[in-house]
């Protein structure tokens, strides 16, 4: 085998393109001829529609059509709900274009379709909607889940969506033998994954061949195409879906459908032009999806040396004015409840709730950072009632190396299987994070600075993931004859992870080619359409280990084609440079000769092709050209379904100076210790984790969809809703351990969520320990604001201590 | 109802009145005539078929949309076409060679993976290009002072330190500066 590239800072295949301006994201892609759209999108919570008048905006010139729901025929319905679940009793999905009721400020009533972007929104202007006075609403999830709440539907008591309750071990006896407990409330407030390139959609129909072709900065393209396919009664095979570049996408574009994704495919069937629907940032933030806001009340049931026996956590979940999505978000929190710690006996309860504002979806970290927010702040805070330092809870109570694999019993994970913690060094995570933070040597520096009145603070917080879920993932390599390159598929999308650098370096091991020469092709349903989607942190894992399989099988294919080529043994034959070569000799045939031969050929129309006909035939002599069960080429396909969940996991530690007259926050160090299990392309993994700190502290600091009391956002633009620059971000020191996965042959586990997950707690828990000594209150609540700091001083102020 | 089979008589264009615009852009002259209303971001994207500027808020924050008119770095989502009538306007395009050498800029982003989904890119490196030519390169570039530099764009993928990494290493390459 020539040099191995896994586990090689390979640089990225693509960049060049997208650093010169030669990016294809949706709005890149040259209509022409095309028509775009603009929604009407209604301006209160909960009323009724009246009426609805399009004349005006019709008359506009430069205006093609306006749409109601009068006006689409069979779109005018719920649309599915992607993951149905038995505790899900009450599950509402939201229609193309609002019918009779409107339940969200920014649910799509009308849609307009100009010549431009501009007539448009002017035309969304003068579409005469008449609404009801606006319902009575409540967007609190404590106060929505009373008896006498106003309801988001009206058939749904309570605005309970689902009602789950899990239970691991034997609770009740955990918390009847425990010495001590140890209470919380958290909550982690509602956010936005708010990626730099909004979703857009276009789609052209070609009424002559019948196919459909949809761009779609989606990170779901086949399920696109499956369901669109099958709401517009098309043969799948009529319509393409592709996800060109993507700019960014944190699960907010895993959701399929958002409105436009069916209407703009409707326009451009029904008007024989091609329609395109590029979302502005203002629409993001109305119309497509948010998560996060989680209320957690969480007792840990412990002994008084810190192991903890038992977990309770009953927690309320927003899920928005619909749930499309099911209850992924809710039931990964509740399984990540447990963190990395052993606590053998749990009951988790949670209820989704219906809320009048923008539906919840996964977003990075899909209910992991609000599970992680609970247990963490709870173990800190059972260190300091029994008078015991936080790294020694913490180490007293981590699953141990060798008690892998630590399942949780009676457990089911978002993807209906067992939990199951395949591997992992966690006391080792925490000796490097203490050693990294040089533990005794900050001690002395905190209290130095106290003496001078400067307020420096420590927090950690641990996490773990569980990713590379299934269902399956495919891989197809294919060798081709003409140039040698390899070409890669799979059915996954990228929004910037890097997989067309890291599947090459999986594919370019066994083949013996360099990285550069192989060409991954994903995100179109017109190259390879099996397969889900890009989210969970599943890319590497699922798809990796498929497209591994996939090479280790074209390898062979290689090899013995050569073997018959070069009449030499296997055993004496390597792949490399591109070529395969008779080890200790200089007889070599090229790969694209190879892949030529395989293909038995009438004609030599190329170099490759007369090459081949150097050597003897790639098939043995006395075979038929094709040997019996093969197929000409070099061309394989295979699949990997996951067995469970791999688990990543890591602790972070961040040292804060806090300034409690200002109420302002400097980060002078923030480490990590992760461990993804093997990983494939070092840079790439860090840019990762790196991007996911930095969202992180979004969600620890600043990023806050805020609504009023009627459900009215409060900032719902850029300008409003703080996403952290370069001066808000700190610098990430980076430590990798790397435990490989038993459960896939790459040994890998995912690394996309992973960084987002553990910084809130970790902020909370710095900005605690530094303010200790002023007697400052629980920081229980994020994102965290100079406000909230300001508040739990209050007592401190009282006493005149600052 | 059977559908027409005739084609519908669509409108080709909105009637919004049109202004003469002349511009240089990335060194070539252009003349064409606009709608007043039209940004210099979608007037570059989509009637120039530049499509490397990018357009991620529209109003003025994220910086992704960030060209350079007549030497300064400016928010095109924040420009009037018929504003920038007379510029001389860069864009991303500009600035790898016609042979496809890439800018020192652009290769220190991409020896240090200052980039994701690249959709932020092009505005980084117009907003970073402008402030290295600006001030030759006698700018604060300490992490901290490349912080603040960066402080006009929005990147929601990369974390910003390998972007710090690349401006370092190019402002090096650039003007041989330690
Ligand atoms: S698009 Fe111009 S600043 Fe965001
Ligand atoms: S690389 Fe994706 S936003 Fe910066």
């Amino acid at each position: 085998m020539s040099t191995r590239t896994f586990g090689e800072r390979v640089q990225r295949n693509n960049d060049e393109r997208l650093l010169t301006g030669g990016g294809r994201y949706v709005d890149d892609i040259p209509l022409p001829g095309a028509l775009h759209v603009a929604f009407v999108r209604s301006p209160y919570a909960r009323a009724k529609i009246l009426s609805m008048d399009t004349s005006l905006a019709k008359s506009r010139p430069g205006v093609v059509e306006v749409y109601t729901c009068n006006d689409i025929g069979a779109l005018d319905t719920e649309m599915p709900l992607l993951i149905p679940h038995p505790s899900l009793h009450s599950p509402k999905t939201q229609r193309p274009l609002a019918r009779d009721d409107v339940f969200y400020v920014g649910q799509t009533v009308a849609m307009v379709v100009a010549v431009d972007r501009y007539v448009a929104e002017d035309a969304t202007r003068l579409v005469d909607i008449e609404y009801s006075e606006p319902q009575e609403c409540n967007i609190e999830i404590e106060e929505a889940i009373s008896d006498d709440a106003p309801r988001v539907h009206d058939d749904v008591p309570n605005n309970v969506a689902a009602h789950c309750i899990q239970v691991s071990g034997d609770p009740e006896e955990a918390f009847a033998k425990a010495e001590h407990f140890t209470k919380v409330k958290v909550r982690v407030d509602r956010s936005t994954a708010a990626p730099m390139e909004c979703r857009a959609v276009a789609a052209r129909f070609d009424s002559v061949s019948g196919e459909l072709t949809i761009w779609d900065g989606t990170q779901a393209p086949i399920s696109v195409r499956g369901g669109i396919a099958s709401i517009f009664n098309l043969d799948e095979d009529k319509v393409r879906v592709i996800a060109p570049d993507v700019g960014g996408g944190f699960g907010q574009k895993v959701l399929l459908f958002y409105p436009d994704e069916l209407l703009v495919p409707f326009a451009a069937m029904s008007l024989s032009r091609p329609v395109k629907y590029i979302e502005d940032r203002t629409e993001n933030f109305l119309g497509s999806t948010q998560e996060r806001t989680q209320i957690h009340e969480v007792e840990l049931a412990a002994n008084k040396d810190g192991v903890v026996l038992g977990l309770k956590d009953n927690f309320l979940h927003d899920t928005g004015a619909f749930i499309p999505y099911g209850i992924a978000v809710a039931q990964v929190a509740s399984t990540a409840i447990m963190g990395p710690y052993r606590i053998p006996n749990s009951r988790v309860e949670y209820k989704a709730v219906y809320t009048p504002i923008v539906p919840v979806t996964p977003y990075r970290g899909c209910g992991r950072p609000h599970a992680c927010f609970a247990i963490e702040r709870a173990m800190d805070q059972l260190a300091e009632e029994l008078g015991l330092d936080r790294f020694e809870v913490r180490r007293r109570n981590l699953i141990g190396d060798d008690e892998f694999p630590y399942e949780r019993p009676n457990l089911l994970f978002a993807d209906g299987l067992a939990v199951i913690y395949d591997s992992g060094q966690y006391s080792k995570a925490l000796d490097m994070i203490i050693e990294s933070i040089n533990l005794e040597d900050f001690k002395a520096k905190q209290k130095l600075a106290l003496d001078e009145g400067r307020y420096l603070g420590l927090g950690l917080s641990f996490y773990v993931e569980a990713t590379g879920i299934g269902p399956y993932e495919g891989g197809h390599v294919k060798v081709h004859p003409i140039t040698g390159k390899v070409y890669v598929n799979t059915g996954l999308t990228t929004q910037g992870q890097g997989h067309e650098t890291v599947f090459a370096q999986i594919v370019a091991d066994q083949l013996g080619v360099s990285p550069e020469d192989v060409i991954l092709v994903e995100g179109d349903t017109g190259a390879f359409d099996w397969g889900v989607a890009t989210y969970a942190s599943r890319a590497a894992v699922v798809s990796g280990n498929a497209i591994h399989m996939a090479a280790e099988k074209a390898r062979n294919i290689v090899l013995e084609a050569a073997s018959n080529m070069l009449e030499a043994s296997v055993d004496d034959l390597e792949l490399q440079d591109g070529k395969v070569n008779v080890k200790g000799s200089d007889v070599s045939v090229g790969l694209a000769a190879v892949a030529t031969a395989c293909n038995p050929l009438r004609y030599a129309f190329n170099e490759a092709a007369q090459a081949a006909t150097q050597f003897a035939p790639a098939a043995r002599s006395d075979e038929p050209a094709l040997g019996d069960g093969r197929a000409p080429g070099i061309e394989t396909t295979e699949y990997y379904a996951p067995p469970h969940a791999a688990w990543a996991y890591g602790v972070h530690a961040a040292i804060v100076e806090v300034d409690p007259g200002l109420c302002s926050i400097d980060i002078n160090r923030y480490i990590c210790v992760h461990d993804c299990g093997n990983m494939i392309n070092p840079t790439i993994v860090e840019g990762q984790v790196m991007g996911g700190v930095a969202q992180g502290m979004g969600g620890a600091f600043y990023e806050r969809c805020e609504f009023d009391s009627e459900g009215n956002p409060r900032n719902a633009n850029f300008m409003d809703f703080l996403v952290p620059y370069a001066t808000e971000v700190p610098k990430v020191e980076l430590h990798h351990i790397e435990t490989p996965s038993p459960l896939n042959p790459l040994g890998v586990k995912g690394v996309g969520e992973a960084g987002t997950i553990p910084v809130a707690p970790v902020i909370a828990s710095a900005i605690e320990d530094a303010l200790k000594p002023l007697g400052v209150e629980k920081l229980h609540h994020v994102p965290l604001s100079p406000n909230s700091i300001y508040e739990a001083l209050s007592v401190a102020r009282e006493k005149n201590i600052i | 109802m059977k559908k027409s089979q005739i084609r519908p008589d669509y409108p080709e264009r909105s009637d919004d009145p049109l202004h003469e615009v002349n511009m240089e852009v990335n060194g070539e002259l252009i003349t064409r005539n606009v709608s007043p209303r039209i940004l210099l971001a979608d007037f570059i994207r989509h009637h120039l078929g530049l499509t490397g500027t990018h357009v991620g808020c529209e109003h003025g924050v994220c910086g992704c949309c960030t060209v350079i008119i007549d030497g300064r770095a400016a928010r095109s989502c924040l420009t009037f076409a018929v504003q920038a009538d007379g510029s001389k306007i860069r864009t991303v395009e500009s600035l790898a060679q016609d042979d496809g050498s890439l800018h020192p800029l652009q290769e220190a982003f991409k020896e240090s993976h200052a980039l994701q989904c690249g959709f932020c890119t092009p505005g980084f490196l117009m907003s970073i290009v402008s402030q290295l030519e600006e001030t030759e390169g006698e700018i604060d570039l300490s992490e901290d002072g490349i912080r603040v530099m960066l402080s006009g764009n929005l990147c929601r993928c990369t974390g910003y330190q390998n972007i710090v990494k690349a401006v370092q290493s190019a402002a090096k390459r650039m003007y041989k500066t330690n």
